[in-house]
């Protein structure tokens, strides 16, 4: 059984992988960039996941997974689509984004860590992402979405969720 | 996209570029980009490091360290090679603007990261980003590589013998990355766990080698600093804080965004004037001057210039630069609440103190604010907090019993009006979920 | 590193500059309290209990990672400390849940110590705590989580110390939680060194949980019975319906030359004491071929009577087999026995490493002959043969740690790949030993094709000091030859690896058809030859053709003393019925199932004696557990002797005062302690009246007498600590020893098998077949 036989990593995936440890000094400092790519294209970080990354890098699983789940971005349960990512710390509380919060969880019918039942949508507090002097901001997967008001909530639902269907129909 | 904003009042230096498409390499070297690279690789370690000392320029990541006087601490004899550590955790909240450098001006990072090796004699170095700026990682990412293109990286920069490499790197989610000690860690493929020091950085660091780490701010500085003169550099600023540097102002402020002033303007001036006042003309209630770690200061207390001393001075510290606006319908006791609530979250959980001590202070809180509190709390929070201070492995400890101790100290009375009228007086704004 | 003097709380103390603050005051006996803080293992500054202030520094420090310097002053205890210490604990408790009433570590935990010592009784906490339910990671190892302070101190002990790396940290902050490497379960060498570390009752024993509580037990030092390697392990032990019971082991005792290390089957493998199948009458085969249970009276007797008949018939009738995991005293009575009393020089016992070469070789040499603190402590070993990891667990630790903390270079050569690798300088893959000794004597050609071959030589000639560690694949003339190489180097000494608890105790006896107790020829002018008068003075057979003289009837009896040479030679059913066969034995054995007589013995934990282990580490056994029924080998073979009519006082030196006499009396009422002391010392000093035939002291005094090897630092001995035997003392080479014929048959133990104890041993068991379940679904993915 080749490692190449048994990935289920893409190709490119796989060789942007290659190209990442040769970069380093130490080959295990590509792990965590790796375990976050690896989870955008998988979806989250599944046993197979792990273990295939832990015999790319060459430690073991145990020791992949104690770095993985000390970092808030990586998942080990599959999310949505798009991850709908609510800032509700300070600056973004002071100018509504538990407000922000609550409308999505209304229009998605799901709570914190929620899943929609069609897996388009995932729902999740965030601590602060960097985007306070535009507040208040969420984060859809990678792309930020700033000073909000509560009418772009539907908008922008409405757009992922196009995306989604033209994504699927694909 | 983030907006930009202006005010008369800026000295824009390290903003110079911002708006002007110098995140493309061409349009960098139009505006005088990688002048400072070459010059430091002509002049050589001595007169960098010299420049930087005479900057005055402070570490802009929080503890406002001298910049020159870390990179003189590197040893210039190693057996271990050395390392220049860019900070773009930028994870405090109320912090920004390091976002804007990375999304406007790429390229100052890396010929920052350039001349701070040059300085240090090191071949390598690492941009980390916080892993939730993809779309900045990706514009820095591209920038390298126009830099790798043109020469300024690689085996021989600039057409030199020098070498220099750089590598940026994504985090994933930890705010506890952005201390040093933790960054490496991270860098190495560790959970963010800080180390014991001494060694110092400095002496021993990323892989065992003497490494220098600044914040994104601080390294977008050096080249401007290099350009100006380390002299001219110091005068923008007040006394023992060179330059100027990025303020964010945020939450309840008419025109909020990110302005870089000059070492210690006067905070009433940066809240009533560059941003407007208060937003909806309300009263202020209290501002956080430096990121969410630092106690506030109340409406009596603004009356100071925005450097690391004066703000000090005032019992506070300048932190990260995120000024944070509070207005009178503002209930403090929540704010309090969500402010532990993210250290809580963030705490590594190395260290007895910081570990229990913000689950403790959260759950408080938490209960407190919900109306379930009583007169013994507020001194246990207190007691609790002050039992924190100094006590813990590394500085988050004290970020969060630090602003804790502040709300409970100022804003008692709140805390009190809660036992009274139950469950909050002042509330605005819908319950933080109970846990 | 040079001394530095620095101040303590007003006392000026002095201690090599770099030592750490918290050893440093230790020593001193200063208590510095510590939860995460463990000698050995990577510093964590995590519990923050330590917290010391020191002058000119602004906050607190951590004594656990101050190294002292020069003119430092610190205090340790002020009103200050003790107030951050108190809340730390108070934080701690916080999440804590208090169920020590319930909770194993209850009375030998260290966070109920400190909360007593720093008085953070009242709770400021109102908040509910986190709650998990407790998990079993393993038949032996249980985690209850809300109990974890994360001290990380079983992480590093499983991954630092034992280097299995099995245990991690996962999530954060109060989340954060410790995690085995099997997600639910732990696929280890489950040694249960973490549940050992740990400071509270996080970690929890399968074994003893539940059990009992600490207070009710009596903690009893003595050595494990399992392995060469001679471990000290502390057996609990309570009263139970038949005598005393063993709830656990453990390594509370940190002094043994195992230090902080026990391994599965040291802590584990105790439960064979109280196995339903172990054997507690005597058995006596009856009219119908069936083995019957009987009175020891009538045992006794009938085995008294057919030895004598087989006596009378002449000398070398009877065939002795003794046991490597019987006491020294017992295998010296037993073949004292046999030589003098049975008149027979047909005694052997299942050996297990070619120590006769061994200690010829070091005759004139005794300082040749390393103990295990001396390899625990090598800057350079080389280890040949055998995986240490598995066969010889407390060897590869002491080599691991070595290696951690003081950079010990270690060679190893091996036919396959080790474990130990991981530490090694250099490991070579060799064809084969005989050719690795001619190659290291110069011959090139007997390793021209092995890759790093010419590195690995030059490296250790390179080395001016070196421990050998030999396994059981050298014997006879190969053993001979690798130890005449070192020999003739400056800075070179010696380890031989054997199998069982007193493999080098049994052979160091003269369990051996050929050779007396020391390896003394049967000819020749030794005191010990006057002794044994009348003894045969030729040769007898060895333990195959003992087995074989006695299933043709040439044998009229075999005596076999805690041996199963039936299973070990593959003996045919009903194969032994042309002879009286003996066993004393703890189990019904494939050699007891066959035999006459079946006499039930006690074991290792139930008496009390000493046993060497393979390095030559003379120990104390104690008594511990006390099984109804049993005897142990010592009593039984004195019995024999009695009921044989022979005057047992030449057998034992009992009651042959050598003048000082203990005022006995003083042992009650006030001066008891006075009294006591007095009589270890006697004893201590082998003054003391030895007042029974049964005590095995008294042959102890007849072996440091007679054994030139076992000349003993007794005080240290009697202290619990172990003493170094000197193999080649006294001793004259001979060549009639030249091309003796070793019949060695290494076991090769595992980390959970362990000869026949190992069978009986349920918990054992249990690991042996846990562990095989992982493997054997590995290999069939
Ligand atoms: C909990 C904690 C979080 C921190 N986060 C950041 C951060 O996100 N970005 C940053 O530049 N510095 C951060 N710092 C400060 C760094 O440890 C370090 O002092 C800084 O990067 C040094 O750069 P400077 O000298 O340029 O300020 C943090 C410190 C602590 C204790
Ligand atoms: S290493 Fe040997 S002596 Fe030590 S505990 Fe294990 S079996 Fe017993
Ligand atoms: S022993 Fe020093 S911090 Fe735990």
């Amino acid at each position: 059984m080749s490692a190449e036989a048994m990935t289920l990593f893409s190709p490119e995936l796989a060789a942007r992988f290659d190209a990442l440890v040769e970069r380093y000094p130490v080959r295990r400092s590509a792990l965590i960039p790796m375990l976050l790519y690896a989870q955008d294209e998988v979806g989250y970080l599944s046993d197979a996941v792990i273990d295939e990354v832990a015999r790319r890098i060459g430690i073991t699983p145990l020791d992949v997974r104690n770095v993985a789940t000390y970092y808030s971005m990586l998942r080990f349960v599959p999310a949505g689509r798009y991850n709908i990512q609510v800032c509700t710390n300070i600056s973004c509380m002071l100018r509504g984004g538990y407000r922000i919060f609550e409308q999505f969880q209304e229009r998605l019918g799901i709570g914190h860590k929620g899943v929609t039942a069609d897996g388009v949508f995932s729902l999740e507090e965030v601590e602060c992402i960097g985007a306070c002097c535009w507040a208040p901001a969420i984060q859809v997967n990678y792309d930020f979405h700033d000073e909000l008001t509560e009418e772009q909530v539907d908008a922008i639902l409405d757009e992922y969720r196009s995306r989604s269907q033209k994504a699927g129909s694909r | 996209m983030p907006r930009l904003v202006s005010h008369p009042d800026e000295v824009k230096i390290v903003t110079r570029r911002f708006g002007m498409g110098a995140s493309k390499i061409d349009r960098y070297l139009e505006l005088d980009g990688y002048a400072s690279a070459r010059k430091a690789l002509a002049e050589g370690s001595d007169w960098i490091i010299n420049e930087m000392k005479a900057s005055g320029l402070r570490g802009r990541g929080g503890a406002g360290f001298p910049t020159g006087m870390k990179w003189s601490f590197v040893p210039k004899q190693s057996a271990k090679p050395k390392y220049v550590l860019v900070n773009g955790d930028e994870s405090e909240p109320g912090t920004c603007k390091d976002h804007l450098i990375f999304l406007h001006d790429p390229h100052a990072v890396i010929e920052g990261t350039i001349i701070a090796g040059l300085a240090i004699g090191a071949k390598m170095g690492f941009i980390y980003l916080r892993g939730e700026y993809r779309y900045l990682i990706e514009n820095v990412e591209r920038a390298v590589a126009e830099a790798y293109e043109r020469g300024f990286l690689g085996r021989n920069i600039f057409g030199s013998e020098t070498e220099f490499q750089v590598i940026v790197q994504s985090g994933a989610g930890a705010y506890e990355v952005g201390e040093e000690s933790a960054l490496m860690e991270s860098l190495e493929g560790k959970r963010g766990v800080p180390r014991i020091k001494p060694p110092f950085p400095a002496v021993v660091g990323l892989y065992g080698g003497p490494t220098v780490i600044n914040n994104a701010e601080t390294i977008a500085t050096v080249p401007h600093v290099l350009a100006m003169g380390g002299a001219a550099y110091a005068a923008v600023g007040s006394e023992r804080n060179g330059g100027t540097r990025l303020f964010g102002l945020s939450g309840h402020i008419a025109r909020p965004g990110v302005y870089e002033l000059p070492m210690g303007y006067s905070l009433r001036k940066m809240i009533y004037e560059v941003g407007g006042g208060v937003r909806g003309g309300r009263k202020l209630k209290a501002v956080v001057p430096g990121g969410s770690s630092t106690p506030v200061l109340l409406p009596e207390e603004i009356d100071i210039g925005m450097d690391f001393d004066q703000v000090g001075k005032a019992g506070s510290m300048l932190g990260s630069g995120g000024v944070v606006v509070i207005d009178d319908q503002t209930c403090m006791v929540e704010f309090a609440l969500r402010t532990i609530k993210f250290y809580q979250h963030e705490s590594c959980g190395w260290c007895i103190p910081c570990r229990e001590g913000t689950d403790w202070l959260k759950k408080s809180l938490t209960r407190f604010h919900a109306g379930f509190g009583t007169e013994k709390d507020i001194d246990n929070i207190q007691y609790l907090a002050e039992n924190m201070m100094g006590r813990t492995f590394c500085p988050l400890g004290d970020a969060a019993a630090m602003p804790t101790l502040g709300f409970v100290k100022k804003f008692r009375k709140e805390f009190e009006d809660h036992l009274h009228g139950k469950p909050c007086p002042y509330a605005h704004h819908p319950e933080v979920e109970l846990v | 590193m040079a001394d530095v003097t620095f101040t303590v709380d007003g006392k000026k103390l002095t201690a090599p500059a770099g030592t750490l603050l918290i050893e440093a005051c230790r020593k001193a006996g200063i208590e510095i309290p510590a939860f995460c803080y463990y000698p050995g293992l990577s510093l964590q500054a995590a519990c923050r209990m330590c917290v010391v202030r020191q002058e000119k520094v602004p906050k607190l420090q951590t004594a656990c990672t101050t190294p002292v310097a020069e003119g430092q002053v610190f205090i340790t205890d002020s009103p200050e400390i003790a107030q951050a210490r108190k809340a730390t604990l108070q934080l701690l408790l916080g999440n804590h849940p208090l169920d020590c009433p319930v909770c194993d570590a209850g009375g030998e935990c260290e966070l109920q110590d400190m909360t007593f010592k720093y008085g953070a009784g009242e709770s400021l906490y109102a908040e509910a705590k986190q709650h998990r339910e407790e998990q079993q990671w393993s038949p032996v190892v249980y985690f209850d989580r809300p109990r974890c302070i994360l001290c990380y101190r079983c992480v590093r002990m499983c991954g630092e110390g034992m280097d299995v790396w099995a245990l991690g940290i996962q999530n954060r902050g109060v989340s954060a939680v410790i995690a085995p490497n099997g997600g639910d379960h732990l696929d280890c060498e489950q040694c249960g060194m973490c549940i050992d570390v740990c400071p509270v009752g996080a970690l929890t024993s399968g074994t003893y949980r539940y059990k009992s509580r600490p207070w009710e037990m009596n903690h009893v030092s003595t050595v494990c019975t399992h392995c060469g390697d001679g471990c000290k392990v502390t057996l609990g032990v309570r009263r139970a319906d038949d005598g005393m019971e063993i709830v656990r082991a453990d390594n509370r005792d940190k002094s043994g030359i195992n230090g902080d290390f026990l391994c599965a089957k040291g802590r584990f493998g105790f439960d064979f004491v109280h196995a339903k199948d172990r054997l507690t009458r005597p058995l006596v085969r009856n009219a119908a071929g069936v083995l019957e249970p009987t009175t020891w009276e009538k045992a006794i007797r009938l085995v008294a009577q057919k030895f004598g008949e087989a006596v009378q018939a002449g000398d070398g009738q009877i065939g002795v087999i003794g046991s490597p995991r019987i006491t020294n005293e017992e295998n010296y009575l037993l073949q004292k026995f046999a030589r003098t009393v049975l008149r027979t020089q047909h005694i052997d016992h299942e050996r297990t490493a070619d120590y006769p070469t061994f200690s010829r070789m070091l005759a004139g040499a005794e300082d040749r002959a390393a103990s295990h603190r001396e390899i625990a402590a090598a800057p350079a070993i080389l280890v040949l043969g055998g995986n240490p990891t598995e066969e010889h667990p407390l060897l590869a630790w002491s080599l691991r740690t070595n290696f951690r903390l003081n950079h010990a270079r270690l060679y190893l050569a091996n036919t396959q790949s080790i474990r130990l690798e991981r530490q090694a300088r250099q490991a070579l893959r060799i064809p084969d030993y005989d050719a690795l000794v001619r190659f290291l004597a110069g011959e090139d050609a007997a390793m021209a094709h092995v890759a790093g071959a010419a590195e690995f030589r030059e490296a250790l000639l390179a080395e001016e000091s070196l421990v050998v560690v030999a396994g059981a694949e050298y014997r006879g003339a190969s053993l001979a030859a690798l130890m005449r190489w070192g020999l003739c180097r400056t800075g070179v000494k010696f380890a031989l690896l054997s199998d069982f608890a007193n493999a080098r105790g049994a052979a160091d006896m003269g369990i051996y058809p050929d050779l007396l107790p020391g390896y003394l020829p049967l000819t020749g002018d030794q005191p010990l030859h006057g002794e044994y008068a009348g003894m045969p003075a030729s040769s007898g057979l060895d333990m195959t053709a003992m087995v074989e003289a006695a299933t043709t009837g040439v044998l009229k009896a075999l005596y076999v003393v805690g041996s199963d040479p039936v299973s070990a030679l593959g003996v045919a059913e009903g194969a032994l019925r042309r002879s009286f066969v003996v066993v004393e034995d703890c189990f019904l054995t494939a050699t007891a199932a066959q035999a006459d007589v079946v006499l039930p013995a006690a074991s290792l934990y139930e008496k009390t004696g000493t046993v060497t282990s393979c390095y030559g580490d003379i120990q104390m056994v104690r008594k511990a557990a006390d099984v109804a029924g049993v005897k142990p080998d010592f009593e039984i073979v004195v019995r024999l002797a009695g009921a044989m009519g022979v005057d047992v006082r030449k057998l034992v030196p009992f009651g042959q005062s050598t003048g000082v006499r203990a005022d006995m009396g003083q042992s009650r009422g006030a001066q008891a302690g006075e009294a006591d002391r007095h009589a270890v010392w006697l004893t201590a000093n082998g003054l003391e009246p030895r007042l029974s035939p049964f005590d095995p002291l008294a042959t102890l005094d007849e072996v440091e007498r007679l054994v030139p090897s076992y000349r003993l630092d007794r005080l240290n001995l009697f202290a619990g600590n172990e003493t170094a035997s000197a193999p080649g003392a006294g001793f004259v080479p001979l060549d009639s020893l030249l091309g003796r014929k070793d019949g060695v048959v290494a076991t090769h133990p595992g980390l959970f098998r362990s000869g026949e104890l190992g069978r009986q041993t349920e918990t054992l068991q249990k690991l042996q077949a846990y562990q095989e379940g992982f493997h054997s679904a590995a290999a069939a993915d």
